[in-house]
């Protein structure tokens, strides 16, 4: 069984949104979509400053399997990029909610996050 | 054909381990239990156990037998010894690959041949049209035979708590009959698709889930894990074996693949040996070559191949390889192009191609 926590919201895509106190985003991949992938290899991620619009590609995740695009739950500025995935890209493995953070950003419109998923709803896709 | 994907005797039992079960060949198979990853390193450490049941089989029996093995594969089998085993191509007249097999010699005129699962029932039918005069019948025994491979260190040791067989004089492709867990009349030959020392276990279908059970059981306190079709892969590559469908194909021949070694010219006649003759005298247009990258992400089958801005080759095969812990592959390439000039493109970005002639592991 995949692990879903209550608090953050979702995409049909297998990512994860977490609002921040200051009320910007953070956004990774899903216990579902890492189990699917498989062991993780590589990551590919945007430069911060990068401006996105929500379902553009940030970026790649590349398994033993497969590579996969990442796309943006939101629209926004990234602001932040977990570095540390370079060289330990199977933390995505590991912790997918936690340290496997990928992005931050700065939101273009809070009203976005209402077309998110809630943790039940995407629970119900899987 | 079918859509209805087949399953091999040991569907439940990859159910019950928890296997990801993907379509493979026309049959439903475990591409992974633990991990590619953990899979790989528990094979080349210390064992592991694969169902690799959905390989065909078939048998050929009759006078003419080595005869007309002869005229059909590359390699020579009137020399073979029974109770032996040897690799082999088996071609077209233009040279290019029917499939790849390992054929056991079970008497002076019976052999068995282990055929890819995509090719089977196109290689059976490419026998019987080749039978002609020869007093041979080819017989499909692909229904009959469950198939495990038991690969790493620990191999010998495992099996040898669960049969009476005497494993340890037992030489590389050579195999014997005999009870194996309790279930009688199994083939165990030492041969295997992984680089790692070990054994592949024709078990006759009905007791091939016990048999896969009892070995799983008995390994367990050595490490044994039961491996997937992703690691299987992986270890392949790193021991530079070809499969067929990537560095082998109707396009691509043994001469290009390097594998001239399975090609017996001595013999005066075998289908595909003008072709082949031609290709070793006059050159090959574009050969298999094996390469790792300095980079993290993965060559995937299809990349392109440059050399400078010219595309001079394709990718045929890309994993990670766990012992180096790089991405490695092979890639088909125009031939005489300098190797150090030779690059892919990944998703854009162009990664130069280490080549490298001897197998990643060994």
């Amino acid at each position: 069984m995949s692990n879903v926590p209550s608090n953050l919201h979702y995409t049909k895509d297998h990512e994860w949104v977490k609002v921040e106190a200051d009320g910007t985003v953070t956004v990774g991949i899903t216990d579902y979509a890492q189990a699917a992938l498989g062991d993780v290899t590589f990551i590919d991620l945007p430069k911060v400053g990068k401006q996105l619009e929500s379902a553009d590609v940030f970026g790649t995740v590349e398994s033993v399997k497969a590579a996969s695009d990442l796309y943006s739950p939101v629209s926004g500025e990234v602001i932040a990029i977990n570095s540390s995935l370079n060289n330990t890209p199977d933390l995505v493995n590991r912790e997918p909610y936690e340290k496997a953070w990928m992005i931050k950003i700065k939101l273009k419109s809070a009203a976005e996050l209402d077309k998110l998923l809630d943790s039940s709803s995407y629970q119900s896709l899987l | 054909m079918s859509d209805e994907l087949s399953r091999t005797p040991l569907y439940d039992l990859h159910v019950e381990l928890g296997a990801r079960m993907v379509p493979f060949a026309g049959w439903e198979m475990p591409v992974q239990y633990s991990g590619i990853i953990e899979e790989h390193l528990a094979v080349r450490n210390k064992a592991g156990l694969f169902d690799v049941s959905h390989m065909g089989e078939a048998r050929v029996r009759g006078k003419d037998a080595a005869a007309f093995l002869d005229a059909v594969m590359t390699n020579e089998f009137s020399s073979l010894q029974p109770n032996r085993a040897r690799y082999t191509i088996m071609c077209y007249p233009d040279g290019g690959c029917v499939d790849d097999l390992i054929i056991y010699r079970m008497s002076q005129d019976e052999f068995l041949i282990c055929l890819n699962a995509s090719n089977a029932a196109k290689d059976i039918a490419w026998m019987k049209s080749q039978v002609g005069n020869w007093d041979v019948q080819i017989i499909d025994e692909c229904s009959q035979w469950a198939q495990l491979a038991l690969q790493g260190p620990f191999a010998e040791k495992i099996l040898s708590s669960l049969t009476n067989l005497k494993l340890d004089t037992l030489k590389r492709f050579a195999f014997i009959m005999g009870e194996v867990a309790g279930a009688p009349n199994c083939i165990v030959a030492r041969t295997g698709y992984t680089g790692s020392p070990g054994f592949e276990i024709y078990v006759p279908a009905a007791q091939g889930s016990a048999v896969a059970r009892a070995i799983l059981a008995k390994g367990k306190p050595d490490g044994l894990l039961p491996i997937g079709l992703g690691a299987r892969d992986s270890l392949r590559l790193e021991a530079g074996y070809p499969l067929y469908g990537h560095e082998l194909s109707e396009k691509i021949s043994p001469i290009q693949a390097g594998l001239s070694w399975t090609v017996k010219f001595s013999k005066p006649q075998f289908i595909g040996r003008d072709s082949l003759l031609r290709q070793t005298e006059m050159g090959v247009s574009s050969t298999v070559v094996m390469f790792s990258l300095n980079d993290r992400r993965i060559a995937r089958p299809g990349a392109t191949v440059f050399s400078g801005d010219q595309a001079v080759g394709e990718i045929l095969s890309g994993t990670l390889s766990p012992v180096l812990n790089k991405p490695i592959g092979t890639a088909l390439v125009a031939s005489g192009i300098n190797p150090e000039t030779l690059t892919v493109d990944i998703r854009g970005t162009r990664l130069p191609l280490q080549i490298t002639q001897n197998p990643f592991f060994k």
